[in-house]
């Protein structure tokens, strides 16, 4: 279950709120009427569904019913921002990298996902041994 | 292969089945192959095993990160059916029901396929006449198919709540008699089985980590264990087929979500067939073993995460009950999740790709499994001849540029 922090309502509230509308920041086409049937398919149909950062569009559906923008990684699940229509976001999976090159921390990011073993984390694999 | 038999269980018996011969061989990957298959689910394994005996070609791989059948195929509701709309879909999945109405006999493993039958509820007047149309399309094509009103829908299903009083009212539903379903672990190691018999390596705990892609053709792939060369590479990795298209340089139209299922405590048999209710959005069926197998639909989010949210899984039990109040005192037992790569028009893509020798089997979305025996084999006429079955021909991925979209929305029996 996620814990949505809404920017408009400027507070946490449960998934059941919010709808998912998929991959956010999409550009339709300037002009359309003069798009090759490849631009057109690609602004329709192809989406980035990427394993690891992803920005994509939720509505507040039963609260303010505004629409805006979460970062979340698709594999962990981890919401790391929410943001307002028409702002940048300040995490990527580019200055995610970055910040992870300069603190020298590897990171199990998108790996196979294994039910309960949680090889990475040494602190539970401790308590399990002893 | 040790054949499988009445008489080898009470051969094997007689020294307390300690000596049966393992089900495949855990080879070394060799430097090339003539085809690798990546993906190690029922239908890549599928592929390997109609590679090999319909195609003769046996120099084949497939990899696979985790183990045979962990993905998808372990995690399904098991229901199999063809009653889908389009002559394209239609043809696809009756292909496959034709496949498994002799399978366990073909490759020597029961696959304990049940034809039980498969009711599509409907709720509305709408539900209804898109029901009929359906129908008369399925009979069209050949594909046995019945409207039901709620009597007869009560006759084949007591326990279902057909008054009048309930908040969506059975008005009545699709029959098809030859749907039914499977043991779907027993579908993956059945196809593990025969195609490493017939001399394919299945190379498990070996992950694709890049495609050897040169002039826009791919020479092979790098994997954990090492690189393998091969000329033609065919992908079947479900909901992981986005990640594999990025490593290949290109983009599919597809999204994965989590799908979640779950299976109650086990009960005395109490459901004899599939029923399944766009509407209320449920579908449920009682295994062998006796639990409840239920399943709904996906979560809305992008997640690779093979889990979901809870509040699908109450959305989902909310529409069982509301069918089944009998069963509102039944304790859930297990619940879990699978990454489904659903297609914008609710069909697969079976299709070449940009990069020559780079074809891809995916987008089947939440109902891959009743597809796994013809999915295999149209897709490994693809491999084999290089250019695509006619039956998978409708599902290139050309489709979302020409528009010719086979567009499954409504008849894929559950929404999506």
């Amino acid at each position: 279950m996620f814990h949505i922090y809404c920017p408009y309502c400027e507070e946490y509230r449960e998934e059941e709120e919010f709808h998912p509308r998929g991959q956010a920041h999409l550009q339709r086409p300037a002009d359309p009427e003069n798009c090759s049937d490849e631009q057109w398919g690609d602004y329709l149909f192809f989406r980035d569904n990427p394993r690891g950062i992803h920005h994509e569009l939720w509505v507040h559906s039963v609260g303010c019913r505004k629409f805006f923008n979460i970062t979340r990684h698709t594999a962990n699940y981890e919401i790391l921002e929410t943001y307002k229509m028409g702002e940048r976001p300040s995490i990527t999976a580019e200055t995610l990298a970055a910040d992870e090159r300069q603190s020298g921390v590897q990171t199990a990011s998108g790996g196979w996902q294994t039910v309960g073993a949680r090889p990475e984390d040494e602190a539970l694999n401790t308590e399990a041994r002893a | 292969m040790q054949r499988y038999s009445g008489f080898g269980l009470v051969k094997h018996a007689l020294n307390h089945h300690e000596n049966w011969q393992r089900q495949w061989r855990n080879p070394t990957p060799k430097k090339q192959y003539d085809i690798v298959i990546v993906g190690g689910g029922g239908h890549g394994l599928a592929t390997a095993y109609y590679l090999a005996k319909v195609h003769n070609i046996t120099n084949v791989a497939v990899i696979e990160k985790g183990w045979l059948g962990g993905g998808n195929t372990a995690r399904n509701t098991t229901i199999v059916r063809s009653n889908y709309l389009w002559d394209e879909a239609a043809a696809l999945f009756e292909h496959s029901m034709k496949l498994w109405e002799g399978l366990s006999r073909d490759i020597n493993y029961n696959v304990m396929f049940s034809q039980r039958g498969v009711l599509n509820l409907g709720h509305t007047l709408q539900d209804m006449r898109d029901i009929q149309r359906r129908v008369n399309a399925n009979r069209l094509n050949g594909i046995d198919g019945e409207v039901l009103d709620a009597k007869g829908v009560q006759e084949i299903v007591p326990i279902l709540d057909c008054s009048s009083r309930a908040r969506y009212p059975v008005l009545g539903a699709s029959w098809q008699p030859r749907g039914g379903v499977a043991r779907h672990d027993a579908v993956a190691w059945g196809y593990a089985r025969a195609a490493d018999a017939l001399g394919v390596d299945l190379l498990q705990n070996t992950e694709v980590t890049g495609f050897k892609i040169r002039d826009g053709r791919v020479h092979g792939v790098h994997t954990n264990r090492g690189d393998i060369e091969a000329k033609t590479v065919g992908c079947v990795a479900a909901g992981n087929s986005g990640v594999l298209a990025k490593m290949a340089g290109f983009k599919l139209p597809l999204e994965s979500h989590p799908l979640q299922a779950l299976v109650s405590e086990p009960l005395k048999p109490v459901l004899d067939t599939v029923v399944m209710s766009n509407h209320v959005h449920g579908y449920i069926s009682q295994s062998d073993k006796g639990d409840l197998v239920i399943g709904a639909g996906i979560d809305g989010y992008v997640g690779y995460g093979q889990r979901g949210s809870y509040p699908t899984v109450e959305h989902t039990l909310q529409a069982i009950v509301e069918m089944f109040p009998i069963f509102s005192r039944v304790r859930m037992n297990r619940q879990w999740g699978g990454i489904v790569d659903t297609c914008p028009d609710a069909s697969p893509i079976l299709s070449a790709t940009p990069v020559k020798g780079m074809f891809f089997n995916c987008g089947w979305g939440t109902g891959g499994f009743k597809a796994t025996p013809g999915s295999g084999h149209v897709f490994a006429a693809t491999l084999a001849k290089g250019e695509a079955h006619p039956l998978a021909a409708p599902f290139s991925i050309d489709r979302f540029h020409t528009g010719a979209l086979v567009d499954e929305h409504g008849a894929a029996g559950v929404a999506h």
